[in-house]
């Protein structure tokens, strides 16, 4: 599949965005600090950012708010709608922050709440296409939140150490997200990998009763949208290297950063912020190749008859 | 509502398409373009159309395969080994993936006889309904920036201004070798129904769920290359008898 940039800003950036959201949440920053503060105009940002970057793919944004209409039937408008109603709890919550020094339990837990089920619905988008076998499974849902999960803790941990509150249990908490979400995802791949196909060029023309099939010629000569949307094959050769870059940048590394700013944090706090910073520039690497890969490593079941 | 519909009529209208007689033309898909380009929605666009790099939107595509049968290895010499010209667009699928994603309503399946539109004004060119139909039906048109999608011809088959031949989609209407045929699949007297019984017309992708509504009629069997050698190549006259005889005996005394 075409990895579209703006998607995987998108999916990236609201992944973070929520996931910070759920733990700003549950409050375990304190409020009053101005590092919690800077942390809920960062979740606002990432999620609007997010959102505004998911409509920059679309053919007609101008009709976008019609996409809230089928939430009844399409993972798609649920997301949108779930983006929406999640929003008002969030700045409720950031406004009790930033402007009262107060942690709303009320707003900020309906926050969680509609963060998690805006970050299911996005997996499910995906999940729910059969005709994309990869990501055809409940594993895509749940690396999609607990990636955002990870993300989100990173980030809240790093808060936590400019001065908003536990940094030794936040960095806990990001570690635990972290190990579950590449556990998830290391299991999402070795099944894409595994996995024998449901489709063949063979069942695709249904002349398998004949012999093996094979595409002897394309409709057309020159690309067309179908073989450019559902058939991205750039780099695909260098798939195995990245997914072990993103696995030692957003997995590995992450977790050493994690471990040496616990191991920091009562001696020089100081440094395990720095190294906090750090775990969340390696996370980002990791999440972005992650998404990339997520992308152009799923085979469309289309291609089979366009002969790959 | 992008729901798939609830009510539905006894109606299923889709093509029937056979195999053995595609002779790979492309005029279906050249006829599709031009009435589609007219007709129903915003027009067909392609882009860099005089470059060379030319594409564009496409409801109706042909590809062609080799089908080699195990043992086989070089076209016509081993049994059943063949090309086969394989004209692809909508199948019209009663449980159609493409209709429940979409997130506008603007994709729909008709109750009344099955058929499965793209409403352009509510279209936002999100793309996701082309991602999940596994056939390739659904392309997007880059200059209108909405999904376009074979409608059956639904502006000919129900047009009285036509004459009642012309009431048939495009592509059945132009098939020279008369490959495509029109008509209700859900009514197991109809010429298409029978056509499918009668050939064993397959569903494409069966294990996608889709459960089209479009049959493929499968290559008849051929009789291998070697069986019609004999006759071609048959170089001596013993067993003439009538005409052929007297002939044969004149020509040996000339």
């Amino acid at each position: 599949m075409q990895p579209a940039f703006s998607i995987i800003v998108f999916t990236a950036l609201s992944g973070l965005g929520y996931g910070l959201a759920a733990i700003l949440g549950l409050g375990l920053l304190d409020p009053s600090a101005i590092a919690t503060k800077v942390a809920h105009v960062a979740t606002l940002v990432f999620i609007g950012a997010g959102l505004i970057s998911s409509t920059l793919h679309l053919g007609n944004p101008q009709r976008a708010w019609r996409a809230l209409s089928q939430w009844r039937s399409s993972w798609l408008s649920r997301e949108g709608v779930m983006a929406l109603v999640t929003f008002p709890p969030l700045l409720w919550s950031a406004w009790g922050t930033v402007v009262e020094d107060r942690y709303l339990p009320l707003p900020a837990l309906l926050g969680v709440l509609g963060a998690a089920i805006t970050v299911y619905c996005t997996g499910m988008i995906y999940a729910s296409l059969k005709s994309v076998q990869a990501w055809h499974t409940p594993l895509t849902p749940a690396c999609f939140l607990l990636l955002a999960l990870a993300g989100g803790s990173i980030l809240g941990a790093l808060a936590g150490a400019a001065g908003g509150g536990n940094t030794l249990v936040l960095t806990l908490c990001a570690l635990a997200a972290t190990l579950a979400a590449w556990t998830a995802k290391t299991a999402w791949r070795r099944r894409m990998l595994a996995m024998p196909s449901l489709s063949t060029p063979e069942t695709a023309t249904g002349l398998g009763t004949i012999g093996r099939v094979r595409l002897f010629e394309r409709p057309h000569m020159t690309e067309n949208y179908l073989t450019r949307e559902m058939g991205f094959k750039i780099a695909r050769k260098h798939a195995a290297k990245l997914a072990r870059l993103s696995f030692m940048a957003g997995a590995a590394l992450t977790v050493a950063f994690l471990l040496l700013a616990m191991a920091a944090v009562a001696g020089a706090p100081s440094a395990a912020a720095v190294l906090l910073g750090l775990a969340t520039a390696s996370h980002l690497v990791g999440i972005f190749v992650e998404r990339w890969l997520f992308f152009a490593e799923a085979r469309h079941a289309v291609m089979n008859y366009y002969g790959a | 509502m992008t729901s798939l519909p609830t009510e539905r009529s006894g109606k299923k209208l889709g093509l029937v398409i056979d195999l053995d007689v595609c002779v790979g033309c492309h005029a279906c898909v050249v006829s599709c373009k031009e009435w589609n380009t007219g007709g129903y929605g915003s027009a067909l666009s392609d882009q860099n159309p005089y470059g060379p790099d030319v594409s564009g939107a496409f409801l109706n595509r042909i590809h062609t395969f080799e089908v080699v049968p195990q043992g086989g290895e070089v076209i016509g010499e081993a049994d059943e080994a063949r090309i086969v010209h394989f004209p692809k667009s909508c199948l019209h699928c009663d449980d159609a993936p493409c209709v429940a994603v979409c997130p506008t309503g603007a994709s729909y399946k008709r109750g009344e006889d099955g058929i499965v539109l793209v409403e352009e004004d509510k279209c936002i060119g999100c793309g996701l309904c082309a991602w999940a139909c596994p056939y390739g039906a659904r392309e997007m048109d880059l200059a209108a920036g909405v999904m376009k999608k074979c409608t059956l011809c639904v502006d000919r088959i129900y047009n009285e201004t036509l004459q009642e031949v012309d009431r048939v989609p495009s592509c059945v209407r132009t098939c020279p070798a008369n490959a495509r045929h029109f008509g209700d699949l859900a009514d197991p007297s109809s010429a298409v129904s029978v056509m499918v019984a009668e050939r064993g017309g397959i569903d494409l992708m069966p294990e996608q769920g889709t459960r089209p509504v479009n049959k493929y009629l499968p290559p008849r069997p051929r009789k291998p290359l070697a069986a019609s050698a004999g006759a071609l190549l048959a170089e001596n006259t013993t067993g003439a008898t009538g005409f052929f005889a007297w002939l044969d005996g004149m020509l040996d005394r000339i």
